[in-house]
């Protein structure tokens, strides 16, 4: 069996397997979903070995006919922006089972389901990424919704059910958009080459300006709900203050790359001239989004409520890179996704473990956690550092890539982007100071410091953030032929250059 | 003056005189045969029927096109296709009618008289419902197959009688199942009166009631146009009274609460096939030809039956009022299919309906499991916390809401993706934008109903799931699988589809 199949199939046999096991042995269903998870990360580091770093076609690519009545097939396949995604996703389910042992105790379900939840979750996103039937993909992404939605309001806390109401209907909106635009590109193509959903057939399509125009926004919409951006946002901090933190953490930096992945593979490569028309839009709401998650993380007073505003931010980052249709802008974001879901997955998992001690996710409420839990407040401060984007650390290689990939064609974007970088500083150094540092606050003198389990799941994460941040050729190896590929087939080139002769 | 006595195609009607045979034969079952015996004696006879008239019309599925009783009724693939549909719709619904104790023991009986506790405490308890669901159906199979306006018309009495009567035949809330009784007939009859008033137009305007010559007229293009409008305008008036669109579908939400579940269960999912069938017919084969008188009309009625439906579904309280707004904005959903005018729309609208079928069917049968000291509760707010006391009642009613929702993996998906699918082929862009707004807005009330059911805690005890009988069990596993499935693998239902739907003309 072909290796993505195996590799999606593998956490739904286990989701099944976990559902006959007895529901009383909440250990055994533990360990089962852990053991289940990493298996499939082996998996995923197979096809990362086996996967040609100098062909820029799709690799472990498999067909099958799924409805031939509507031309739609059963097909996948990888290039290396999705591969690294899915590399992502496999890695960090494992770390987040291992790290939120016991987040799934107090839910509205089992713990059973619970796992259940997060296995066929796996499968989803495994799926999405490497579908290249656009059918195929809009079903793994709208069916995506479901375990999430579960997930969030049956584990959850505080407003869970508003905020899992408020995440479903959202992403079902931007994905009704795209559904209409896709019967369009489907009748379109039955027009021209026959029906079909394959998604480099689509992309040779001739399409008038104005449909595209109307195609592009339906698939672009959807993403930026999704991804997201301002101002389709308001949905994102009330799902990350509300699920715990292990499913933020799949939330954020995993679900919500469908989005940023989606404008690449779908809006760029199906729609190049649509994308060019909106591009100044989309810079646009970029850099507003840059700024603004920036001031509204500063003003945060939930810690949950910070990471989100921060990824908003980042986002903005990301969609930047996207639409400045240059092949370094491009890399970059796509390495800045993959360093994003770490830097966000340190960060979350560590709060979820300082709110689980203190009981409360006021920053005010920590503080001088560094005298009483030094692991734990290191791995904040090193997350935190990432977030910002301190040169060693991998994000840094990702926003650096992005603002010069940016300058070169959109320099007044690119400059006032690089504000966001110094509203960074501001929003993770005031909640480190105010938490890590200082006096110790009365009530917070005998926390427990992170235990094994704990330093175990995170300390992989802060290895790869510190690893990539200092040698990031590994990721860029596979990601760079898939990017100069997508902007020369959309028609791009990457801006000559200004040479300033010696006078 | 020689008479001659027509020739009838008996084969070819084998399907209804199968269903009219076995109807009257219950009627002569209910009169003569002893009360204890009745119920499993009628049971017999229904399901008999319906099992020998599929197999009639699995052996008609060959015979593509020929026509019947002096060109009255055609036989072709998509009537084929419909009546099979209506007959395994009725099949479960049948199975519904036999199990639950939904139904008045005594119908003539006042509410509340000392008749009626009698009846009830003696045993003595009707069966009236068999043969007048067995006429029902018989009128749904001739409705799509009927081939000029006269056979139209008695195939709509014909389905329309039974279904007011049994809307009120409820055994609790009797005057609420009485007085949607009465709503149903008096709009029914103002619609049937529509609908003959337009057969006069049309009569008039091509001098023939068959759908050919109507054809035939349209193309020729020289007779009173004024006729032909009038005539569609009014024939169309009779015809989305029956689908239940908007602005002729304020009797759907009373009539479906107040009738008892299962017969809203049957109407629900047989009538809409039948009507659309009949729909498709005669916008396709008779009135094809003046597709741009039409189709603004139809198209505006398209997107405002999709919106109020999905709109004032919101404001509902009750399921089962819930579930017939719903059901009026899919009935706007499949008006998108009849507007397409193409194979293709004819092949989504024939999906559409079946899949549609099945989930509603499978829905109402869930609905009469929750139930009180007095009967079913169709109160939401008493639908909370569902999910923990019976978490598959709950699981399944998701699956089918979700079928509605058209969510991925369920059949209402594929069905909302072809029919959207052939209305953006022909052209009709508008008419998808709506449609998918409007889906976004029904995700609304249908995400609302999963909420209530797995996230609110329970307030209140008095509230319990029955154990479903092995009939309704039956019925509401047959009805999930086929969502499933469906949704999965539309494949040999899709090609089936696609080699029977082609219309006669």
């Amino acid at each position: 069996m072909n290796l993505l199949t195996s590799m999606g199939a593998l956490p739904l046999l286990g989701a099944l397997l976990i559902a006959l096991l007895p529901a009383a042995n909440s250990k055994l269903i533990k360990q089962a979903a852990f053991a289940v998870s990493l298996l499939v990360a082996g998996v995923g580091f197979a096809a990362a070995f086996g996967f040609d770093k100098s062909v820029t076609e799709f690799q472990y690519v498999e067909r099958f006919a799924w409805i031939p009545a509507l031309g739609i097939n059963y097909q996948l396949g990888v290039d290396g922006i999705s591969l690294i995604l899915i590399l992502l996703s496999v890695i960090l389910v494992p770390i987040v089972i291992l790290a939120g042992w016991n987040e799934s105790e107090n839910g509205r379900f089992s713990v059973k389901t619970f796992y259940v939840l997060i296995l066929i979750l796996e499968t989803m996103m495994i799926g999405v990424f490497a579908a290249t039937d656009v059918f195929l993909f809009y079903v793994f992404f709208e069916a995506m919704l479901i375990p999430v939605y579960f997930l969030i309001g049956g584990y959850g806390s505080g407003e869970r059910q508003a905020a899992a109401v408020k995440f479903l209907l959202y992403s079902l909106f931007g994905g009704l958009l795209m559904l209409a635009s896709i019967i369009g590109l489907f009748v379109i193509s039955g027009n021209q080459i026959g029906r079909t959903m394959d998604i480099e057939a689509l992309s040779t399509l001739q399409i008038d300006a104005t449909t595209q125009n109307f195609l592009f926004l339906g698939f672009f919409i959807a993403f930026a709900i999704k991804a997201p951006l301002w101002p389709m946002h308001t949905w994102l901090p009330d799902a990350a203050k509300s699920a715990t933190p292990g499913t933020s953490v799949l939330l954020l930096g995993v679900l919500d790359k469908v989005g940023t992945f989606g404008m690449i593979r779908y809006c760029i490569e199906l729609f190049p001239d649509a994308s060019r028309t909106f591009t100044p839009l989309i810079i646009v709401l970029s850099v507003i989004s840059i700024l603004y998650g920036a001031f509204l993380a500063i003003g945060q007073k939930d810690i949950k409520g910070l990471i989100a505003f921060t990824s908003i931010s980042h986002f903005g980052f990301i969609t930047l890179g996207i639409f400045a249709m240059t092949s370094q802008g491009h890399s970059g974001a796509t390495l800045y996704m993959l360093n994003h879901g770490f830097s966000t997955a340190a960060l979350f998992l560590v709060a979820g473990w300082m709110i689980s001690r203190r009981g409360s996710s006021t920053i005010a409420e920590f503080g001088g956690l560094q005298r009483v839990t030094p692991i734990m407040a290191w791995s904040f401060f090193i997350a935190g550092m990432s977030s910002l984007a301190l040169p060693g650390l991998s994000s840094f290689v990702s926003e650096f890539l992005v603002l010069v990939g940016t300058y070169t064609r959109y320099p007044v974007a690119a400059v006032i982007a690089t504000f966001g970088i110094i509203l960074a500083a501001l929003y993770i150094l005031i909640p480190v100071q105010k938490a890590l540092h200082g006096p110790t606050t009365p009530g917070n003198e005998n926390l427990p410091d992170l235990n094994k389990r704990e330093i175990a799941a995170i300390a992989p994460v802060i290895a790869v953030i510190i690893f990539l941040g200092f040698y990031p050729k590994p990721a860029l190896d596979i990601i760079n032929p898939a990017a100069i590929d997508t902007i020369s087939r959309a028609g791009f080139s990457d801006p000559a250059p200004v040479v300033g002769g010696n006078k | 003056m020689i008479f001659n006595s027509p020739a009838l195609e008996y084969g070819a009607l084998a399907p209804l005189l199968v269903i009219f045979g076995a109807a009257v034969i219950a009627v002569i079952v209910e009169a003569f045969v002893s009360a204890k015996l009745r119920p499993a004696l009628q049971l017999a006879i229904s399901l008999g029927a319906v099992i020998l008239s599929f197999a009639q019309v699995l052996r008609l599925r060959g015979t593509q096109s020929a026509t019947a009783a002096v060109n009255s009724v055609v036989v072709d693939g998509p009537v084929l296709f419909m009546q099979g549909t209506i007959l395994v719709l009725a099949f479960f619904a049948f199975l519904l009618l036999a199990d639950t104790d939904a139904f008045a023991a005594q119908a003539s009986a006042i509410p509340g008289s000392s008749e009626e506790r009698t009846a009830l405490q003696t045993g003595k308890i009707q069966t009236e419902i068999y043969p007048l669901t067995l006429f029902a159906v018989g009128g749904m199979m001739l409705f799509p197959a009927a081939n000029d306006l006269i056979t139209l018309f008695v195939a709509l009495e014909v389905l329309s009688l039974p279904l007011y009567l049994m809307a009120g035949l409820s055994r609790r809330r009797r005057l609420l199942s009485q007085e949607a009784a009465l709503k149903y007939f008096l709009l029914g009859a103002y619609s049937s009166a529509f609908f003959l008033f337009g057969a006069a137009f049309l009569y008039g305007y091509a001098g023939d009631v068959s759908l050919n010559a109507i054809r035939d007229a349209v193309s020729g293009g020289s007779n009173n146009e004024a006729f032909l409008l009038i005539g569609m305008i009014s024939l169309s008036v009779g015809l989305l009274f029956k689908v239940g669109a908007a602005p002729f579908h304020s009797w759907t939400p009373d009539v479906y609460q107040g009738a008892p579940t299962p017969v809203t269960a049957f109407m629900a999912a047989a009538t809409k096939v039948a009507a659309f069938g009949a729909m498709l017919r005669i916008f396709y084969v008779a009135l094809g030809g003046a597709v741009w008188s039409w189709k603004p009309m139809l198209t505006a009625v398209a997107i405002l039956t999709m919106v109020v439906g999905s709109v004032i579904a919101i404001a509902q309280r009750d399921v089962k009022r819930m579930l017939a707004y719903s059901s009026v904005a899919h009935a706007g959903f499949l008006l998108t299919g009849v507007l397409a005018l193409s194979q293709e729309g004819l092949e989504a609208s024939l999906f559409y309906l079946a899949t549609y079928g099945f989930s509603t069917l499978g829905a109402f049968a869930l609905v009469t499991l929750v139930r009180d000291s007095s009967g079913e509760v169709t109160d939401l707010n008493r639908w909370v916390g569902l999910a923990k006391r019976s978490p598959g009642v709950a699981l399944l009613f998701t699956t089918f809401l979700l079928s509605f929702a058209g969510i991925p993996l369920t059949a209402g998906f594929i069905g909302k993706f072809t029919i959207f699918t052939a209305a953006y082929d022909s052209g009709n862009i508008a008419v998808v934008v709506a449609g998918v707004l409007s889906s976004a807005i029904a995700a609304f009330f249908y995400i609302r109903v999963i909420v209530m059911m797995f996230f609110t805690d329970a307030q209140d005890d008095t509230v319990s799931v029955t154990i479903p009988s092995l009939y309704t069990n039956l019925t509401i596993w047959i009805a999930a699988i086929a969502t499933v499935v469906l949704g999965v693998f539309p494949t040999p239902v899709l090609d089936a589809i696609a080699s029977l739907a082609v219309f006669v003309r």
